[in-house]
């Protein structure tokens, strides 16, 4: 099929420009009252989120390369498409998340150094979404979470927990995956059940160019965005540097599958500017030319620029800087005060009912490691 | 269902139809769609989207068409629903059953005849089950949605035609309990599912021989309930484990180790094992021979009395 055939390629929706710059025109004209209607408190608070995650994730950066963690998975240059949609979601709405979501679980009242103790290898989780507004935890094989999101949204559809009309109590699910997720058979099944099911639930794609090293052209031949369509799921590309446009999509997205009207899929073009992991080395497989290019695109700069030519001065860009170094500083202290679990974990919650070979191995090793008296 | 307005119904095929071996027939049109739910023809997505409904309080309970449809979702069973509650340090249970028509027998076409039993009962966090008779049937697979716990339920397809009497007085049949089903003095014989009714013929056939066999009906898989496992064999000296499955690493593997080690002092011979050959399941007109038959049985039972 020929590029024509699907019809002409359109821009993603940008409300703020690289530089800063708000736009005005045919295809923002339906999101400008939402972002008009934010106050300033809100608007200070999307760069603060953004500041804070970014600081967050390079003093995790720093503790890797100090020996302080075995592996940290960087999330600098996707502030914009996390905190946007993170924002755009509601208290009772449910997110699951891939494994690179550090400011969407910072919006959502985790503490960071719970995704530190994953990293440092203390636990396989680190909190309860119930307590945490619903923020499920990180999954590591690529695209399995979509399936539980959708999972999840069948249950709203079954309780009827959606489309009463009252915004404070209908649910929506958003999950969030990469470019690389969308090759997996989970991420394409999902889309089916919920397009099936008519599930209140947003696909959200941060297509950040490259799973690891391979770039997203390998991925797809078309526009990830296309591959929402071909489920019959509407769908919307995004700036996803754009902290606005993530906001205002997602936010319409969100209220049109809590009203029943299924589910939605939006792919937030952005882009990793560090590395998968740091075990990675993303010299290997791209240029500098083309990381320079996604810098001049950076989310928090453009945001600023935008916020000071509201009118925002010095000393509020200065108060989240010190408040940005705050968090690294206790981030630092208290993953370094990050002890052993205690070796029962292993045993403790593999059922949630007793197993007599559970129960078995964890009283022989307690006797094993008894049988060394003292010594240990 | 009617006793728990949480528990579901989902599967391909199962809604309408009733399933492709009818187990589910009338379900649909009693308890209505939400509640038995026709999925689109995706194993992985059914198990995936049964993990996140019973994270909003459910209890689903899945059907596997057959056997060996179920790799497309064993990423789904391995690695998300029975780790789940583990990742979760306890704040989340899955209780989601995963119904698996399993087992030879029937003459079917590849994938349709499979044991694939011994992957599921490896896997920490599942707990996997087969019972033999309709009596069982009827009560482990309440006590399997009653589990907050994934449970594996492993049913014998080629005992789906064969009547048993079922008692429906409480309490019934718990999830983990083997059983000897019936006594003997000289060889203890240990089998589930479907292999039970070999045994019991083979039993038969012994009795006229002057051998006395006695019977045990392993019903779980893991995990197994060795107390009455080994009662029987400190009584006789002498076990033969038979299945389906093959040999190579096997539920039938785990159990002789287990008991040359728990009744070593009380074997007269080593623990011999009966399986489906190392071989992938045979087009349908070899699977009587792939398949262990009361001759190999009494075979193996032969080989344990001549130590």
């Amino acid at each position: 099929m020929s590029s024509d055939a699907m019809g002409p390629e359109v821009p993603p929706i940008q409300l703020l420009d690289a530089s800063g710059v708000l736009q005005e025109n045919d295809r923002t004209t339906e999101f400008l009252p939402v972002i008009e209607a934010l106050s300033d408190e809100m608007l200070q608070r999307f760069h603060r989120d953004m500041v804070l995650t970014r600081r967050f994730d390079d003093e995790a950066g720093n503790l890797q390369r100090q020996g302080q963690l075995a592996l940290w998975v960087p999330s600098h240059g996707q502030e914009g498409a996390q905190v946007g949609s993170a924002h755009a979601s509601r208290p009772q709405d449910h997110i699951f998340p891939s494994y690179r979501e550090h400011a969407v679980g910072l919006v959502r009242g985790i503490d960071p150094v719970d995704v530190i103790r994953l990293l440092r290898g203390t636990t396989h989780g680190g909190w309860d979404p119930v307590e945490k507004q619903n923020f499920h935890l990180y999954t590591l094989v690529i695209g399995s979470q979509t399936l539980h999101a959708t999972g999840y949204a069948m249950g709203i559809t079954i309780d009827g927990e959606y489309a009463t009309g009252d915004p404070e109590r209908d649910q929506a699910v958003v999950t969030y995956f990469g470019d690389g997720a969308t090759s997996q058979g989970d991420v394409n099944e999902a889309m089916v059940f919920a397009a099936s099911f008519q599930t209140p639930e947003l696909f959200f794609l941060q297509n950040n160019q490259w799973a690891i090293s391979v770039p997203v052209s390998t991925q797809s031949r078309t526009p990830l965005v296309r591959r929402g369509e071909g489920f019959g799921i509407p769908s919307t590309q995004i700036d996803g540097n754009d902290v606005l446009a993530s906001y205002a999509v997602t936010l319409r997205d969100l209220d049109a599958a809590r009203a029943g009207d299924g589910p939605r899929f939006i792919e937030a073009l952005t882009y990793r500017i560090g590395a998968h992991t740091t075990s990675d080395d993303p010299t290997k497989y791209r240029t500098h030319a083309e990381t320079q290019s996604w810098i001049a695109r950076d989310p928090i700069t453009r945001f600023e620029a935008f916020l000071r030519s509201r009118g925002e001065g010095d000393a509020f860009f200065l108060e989240v800087e010190a408040e940005a170094l705050d968090l690294a500083e206790d981030v630092r202290k208290r993953t370094l005060a990050l002890e052993r679990p205690p070796v029962e974990l292993m045993f403790d919650h593999v059922y949630s009912e007793a197993h007599p070979r559970i129960d078995e191995q964890k009283e022989w090793l307690k006797n094993y490691e008894a049988s060394f008296g003292d010594s240990l | 269902m009617q006793d728990d307005p949480r528990v579901l119904m989902m599967g391909e095929d199962i809604g309408t139809l009733g399933g492709v071996f009818r187990v589910t027939e009338g379900l649909k049109s009693e308890f209505g769609a939400k509640r038995v739910i026709d999925t689109p023809l995706a194993e992985s997505g059914i198990v995936g989207t049964a993990i996140g409904l019973a994270m909003h309080g459910f209890r689903p309970v899945c059907e596997i068409q057959f056997d060996g449809f179920i790799f497309p979702g064993f990423d789904q069973i391995t690695s998300q629903l029975a780790k789940l509650t583990n990742r979760h340090e306890g704040t989340q249970s899955m209780p989601v059953v995963i119904r698996v028509p399993y087992g030879g027998h029937i003459g079917a076409v590849e994938h349709h005849q499979e044991s694939p039993e011994a992957y599921f009962a490896h896997t920490a966090g599942l707990r996997s089950v087969s019972p033999s008779t309709p009596h069982d049937a009827y009560w482990m697979i309440q006590e399997a949605i009653r589990s907050n716990d994934p449970v594996m339920f492993f049913e014998p397809k080629s005992r789906y035609w064969p009547k048993g009497q079922v008692d429906f007085t409480a309490p019934g049949v718990p999830l983990h309990a083997s059983r000897v089903v019936r006594l003997g003095t000289e060889v203890t014989v240990l089998g589930h599912g479907a292999m039970v009714s070999v045994l019991l013929q083979a039993a038969e056939i012994a009795a006229e021989e002057g051998i006395s066999l006695e019977v045990v009906d392993l019903r779980s898989l893991s995990p197994v309930d060795y107390g009455p496992i080994l009662e029987s064999v400190r009584k006789t000296g002498r076990l033969v484990i038979a299945q389906e499955a093959p040999g190579n690493v096997s539920v039938g593997s785990e159990i002789a180790a287990t008991v040359s080690q728990k009744a070593f002092y009380s074997l007269e011979a080593p623990v011999l094992r009966v399986s489906g050959f190392d071989a992938p399941f045979p087009p349908a007109k070899l699977e009587s021979v792939y398949l262990p038959d009361a001759d190999r049985v009494l075979e193996a039972v032969d080989r344990a009395l001549a130590y």
